[in-house]
């Protein structure tokens, strides 16, 4: 006899138990296969399906039954194969006959550690809360006293400095003849103009080619034609030694992660290169999984990412969590700071990020001490990620908000605020409001901010969201092609129209940084630390970022 | 919007002078408050300028506190002057109205001048930090050869109240005087401008947009006399002694730090490599708020400057040996009735108007061309 709980399905999940159900119309379905060809986790699979239909003719209940045979689309069980509520079976659908709907009462993280293999994905923390940085208000307006300028007449420049700025007293000047001059003794740190919103680091390799390009070509586009001095950073893993060579290699900073994955092809590169990068990021830590390293996994290391990154194809490349040739991070800090600098001839900034953490003052301390230190990248938790365990990125690390406040205050009371730029990244834009989010950040005394998730959906229209949405960054199924190496899925992304998104989105985003800052008065540099401009409708946040509460 | 009013000459005058052009440009200010700067003293002060005076309010508590602070520290009374107080409807009289010029003490009479300008700075902050939370003592300025008169209402019926328009006890080659517009703050006496500190001077209308970061920059230099800040103004007089004194910069340099040039202008300047240097590392001091600000600096050179966008007015006139500096033009015909209109300065954005001490040469600095 068979066992109770198999008969009553006892072991199964229930579809309530899954994030997304998926509603598929019968009666609007043409079977055209297309939604189960296309589904990136074959979360939906064509079937066929008996159905006994129960008849009654004539004017007293005469049943008879027949059986008939349909095709229907059913969602799998399978937690291995839940609907990630892409909707890409939506998109490609004819007839709009099928649809992910979220299910809130979702139990998915409770079922989804099968053969103790733990819950790993792509994209940020799942947490569609809004940010403390969304909360914030920009509330002081200039009026009577001091008139409002005009962001469509007024001259504005919308530019950070990315590099160690000497404080004046240490100037090599002096003066001749009523004038100043510069000495030529000192040591002058590399520093470049840069727009306040970066593009971070995200690899070849994570990235499609498609995807890749079209971002690079935005950003060429972007400071060659539009005068916008954008960076873009590399992620680990190099760059394509044309690239390299070539007069765009401005553009771009270079990072070294602990993989040190394309440094070899960087190091062979150098004597051919024209330009001088952007600046050198040392990979310490990401905020998407704090004390992580980095994972790019087999299937997408093909034949160009193998080349670049100098390694054999198809071979999983992890980067440990800590540079391991050294043995702490003041020490790692000083050491790669030198090397990369020498390397260049002290002509290029270089500068560590790391994730989120209490500990960030530390490393900030450590680093203004260090008179070659370019700057500090701080990802905060909500920064996103090409394959993490979804622990990490949804409970480790710390909020950006308050770490880059603590971060700038440290610095003001030592009085260099403008020495060490800090760049604040993770979330930034998640609401989608990334001027404002910029904005905020700087106010509170981030020289600049990184985006990543949100130029990938906004240029690349990624799916992800914060309700697990798609998430399969590191499976290489990326349905839009935008975190794949998969031809079949990145051709159909094209890297012109990634491009253009690119250049749209820096061209909004100046226009409406100068929408904030033109009403609050400022417009010739950045309001760095313009905390007085700021509110927010919550007295601990305003108490912890030390700006007023206006509700 | 504050109106500002400043007069340099080669002979003394009275500072009613300023006052009364102040009251000219009266549409501007709503009277509620006047804040008057003299150097170069004449009258009483006259043969005394080598003393430092000490310019303040004082209640009897603090007039107490303040002999017996002075005493202790070694300073000795050389001259007193105590306005004739003409009592006025809607200005609150206070106790005592000084400006005490001293002697050095002992040990310190033959040091050089830029280490007696600190201990008169120090001596200026501690009486301050005695007077301020019971308001008991304002020590607006205390330096040889300057001296500062404050109070809450009219300008002119202030200045009346001190008796100034009576009396010729008090004249100068130099005075600034600002006329208060009471914005949104309760008047405090240490937020009224001519704002002073080791020889420097100046006063400002408009409001400070990027007033909390600078705040920041200057408090987190080390100089012990960068605190304050009860008026956003306050800080232009302490980047002009940043820029002067602590850097050693010329003069002209404070407008490339308050108001930068774009890189591509600096391209054209002789001096490109440094102004680049300085944008980066003066960063923070960039003020992008509507302002004109008036000045002078120790050796009386007496200047005005303009925002970057010149978004707050400023003319100066006059003859040689006598010029006027003001937020308004009427206040020029009032001070310095027969100049010639057609001589005026209007500086645009690019514009600092220097005018070198006992007023005798007037240079408009263009920004682009150095
Ligand atoms: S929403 Fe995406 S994962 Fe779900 S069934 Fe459709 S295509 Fe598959
Ligand atoms: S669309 Fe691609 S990049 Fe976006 S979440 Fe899905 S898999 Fe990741």
């Amino acid at each position: 006899m068979e066992p109770a709980s198999q008969l009553d399905s006892n072991y199964d999940l229930s579809i309530q138990d899954f994030p997304y159900i998926i509603e598929w119309r019968e009666d609007r379905c043409t079977r055209c296969g297309k939604c189960t060809a296309v589904c990136p986790v074959k979360a939906i699979t064509p079937s066929v399906a008996a159905q006994r239909l129960v008849e009654s003719e004539g004017a007293s209940p005469m049943p008879t039954s027949k059986k008939v045979t349909r095709h229907v689309v059913v969602q799998s069980r399978d937690i291995d194969r839940y609907c990630t509520g892409c909707g890409t079976c939506s998109l490609v659908c004819p007839a709009e006959a099928i649809k992910p709907v979220y299910n809130s009462h979702n139990r998915f993280l409770i079922y989804k550690n099968k053969k103790g293999d733990a819950f790993k994905r792509g994209g940020r923390r799942n947490d569609p809360s809004i940010s403390t940085v969304d909360k914030l208000k920009f509330t002081r307006i200039s009026m009577l006293t001091d008139p409002a300028l005009d962001a469509g007449r007024h001259e504005f420049r919308v530019r950070s400095l990315l590099g160690r700025i000497l404080p004046p007293e240490e100037l090599p000047l002096a003066v001749k003849d009523g004038k100043l001059v510069k000495m030529n003794e000192k040591f002058i740190p590399p520093v470049r103009e840069i727009f306040p919103i970066r593009i971070g680091s995200m690899s070849v390799g994570a990235l499609s080619p498609t995807m890749w390009e079209g971002l690079a070509m935005g950003v060429a586009y972007l400071n060659e034609v539009e005068g916008m001095p954008v960076v873009m950073c590399s992620g680990e893993g190099g760059l394509p030694p044309r690239l390299l060579k070539s007069r765009f290699a401005k553009y771009f900073i270079l990072q070294i992660a602990s993989g040190y994955f394309g440094w070899d092809e960087i190091v062979h590169a150098i004597p051919d290169m024209k330009e001088d990068p952007a600046a050198i990021e040392i990979k310490y830590g990401q905020g998407a999984k704090p004390g992580d390293g980095g994972l790019l996994m087999a299937y997408k290391v093909l034949k160009l990412i193998a080349k670049i990154r100098g390694v054999p194809e198809f071979i999983d490349l992890a980067s440990p969590p800590t540079h391991q040739t050294k043995y702490s991070i003041e020490e790692a800090v000083a050491k790669m700071i030198q090397a990369m600098s020498m390397a260049w001839g002290f002509r290029v900034p270089v500068y560590p990020k790391i994730s989120g953490s209490k500990t960030a003052r530390a490393v900030l301390n450590n680093l203004a001490r260090n008179p070659y230190a370019a700057a500090l990248c701080i990802d905060g938790e909500d920064g996103g990620t090409g394959a993490a365990y979804n622990v990490s990125m949804d409970k480790m690390g710390h909020p950006i908000a308050s770490n880059i406040r603590e971060c700038y205050l440290d610095l003001v009371s030592q009085g260099k605020q403008n020495e060490l730029p800090l760049i604040a990244a993770g979330g930034m834009g998640k609401g989608g409001h990334l001027a404002a989010n910029a904005a905020a950040m700087i106010m509170l005394g981030a020289s600049a901010v990184d985006i990543g998730k949100y130029i990938m959906q906004s240029a690349g229209n990624c799916l992800g969201d914060e309700y697990n949405r798609c998430n399969l960054c590191n499976t290489g199924r990326c349905p839009r092609g935008i975190t794949t190496q998969d031809p079949r899925l990145y051709r159909r992304l094209d890297p012109d129209m990634v491009a253009q998104r690119v250049v749209d989105v820096f061209r909004v985003a100046d226009v409406e940084l100068k929408k904030i800052f033109a009403p609050m008065g400022r417009s010739t540099e950045l309001p760095i630390g313009m905390s007085d401009g700021l509110s927010v409708a919550d007295r601990a946040i305003a108490e912890r970022l030390g700006i007023s509460y206006a509700c | 919007m504050c109106r500002l009013s400043a007069i340099t000459a080669s002979d003394y005058f009275s500072p009613m002078e300023t006052i009364m052009a102040l009251e000219t440009m009266k549409e501007g200010h709503d009277g509620s408050g006047l804040g008057l700067m003299l150097k170069n003293l004449g009258g009483d002060f006259e043969g005394l300028k080598e003393y430092p005076i000490l310019s303040g309010i004082c209640s009897q508590k603090g007039m107490t506190l303040l002999d017996d602070f002075m005493k202790s520290k070694g300073f000795r009374v050389k001259h007193m002057w105590t306005p004739r107080i003409k009592p006025m409807p809607g200005i609150q009289k206070r106790d005592f109205y000084i400006a005490k010029a001293y002697e050095y003490p002992e040990e310190w009479r033959d040091r050089p001048m830029s280490e007696k300008e600190d201990l008169l700075m120090r001596t200026r902050l501690e009486l301050r930090a005695i007077g301020e939370p019971d308001q008991s003592i304002f020590a607006f300025s205390f330096y040889p050869d300057v001296l500062t008169l404050k109070e809450v209402g009219d300008p002119l019926e202030v200045a009346q109240f001190f008796g100034l328009d009576k009396s010729d006890s008090l004249k100068a080659k130099i005075a600034l005087a600002q006329g208060r517009q009471n914005t949104n703050y309760a008047i405090y006496l240490y937020a009224c401008h001519p704002f002073f500190i080791q020889g420097y001077a100046s006063m400002t209308n408009g409001e400070n947009t990027a007033f909390v970061p600078i705040r920041e920059f200057l408090m987190s230099r080390g100089n012990p006399g960068y605190i304050g800040y009860n008026s956003d103004s306050e800080v232009f007089t302490h980047i002009l002694h940043y820029t002067c004194r602590t850097l050693g910069f010329p003069l002209n340099y404070y407008k490339d730090v308050i108001t930068p040039l774009k890189d591509s202008e600096i391209e054209g300047r002789s001096d490109r490599e440094a102004l680049g240097l300085m944008k980066k590392s003066l960063r923070p001091l960039c003020i992008d708020g509507p302002n004109c600000v008036i000045g002078f600096t120790p050796d009386g050179t007496v200047f005005m400057v303009q925002d970057s966008k010149k978004l707050r007015p400023g003319a100066v006139g006059g003859v040689k040996g006598k010029y006027a500096l003001m937020s308004e033009e009427c206040g020029i015909t009032r001070a310095i009735p027969e100049r010639d209109q057609s001589t005026d300065i209007y500086p645009m954005k690019y514009d600092m108007v220097i005018i070198s001490p006992n007023a005798e040469e007037v240079t408009v600095w263009n920004q682009l061309r150095n």
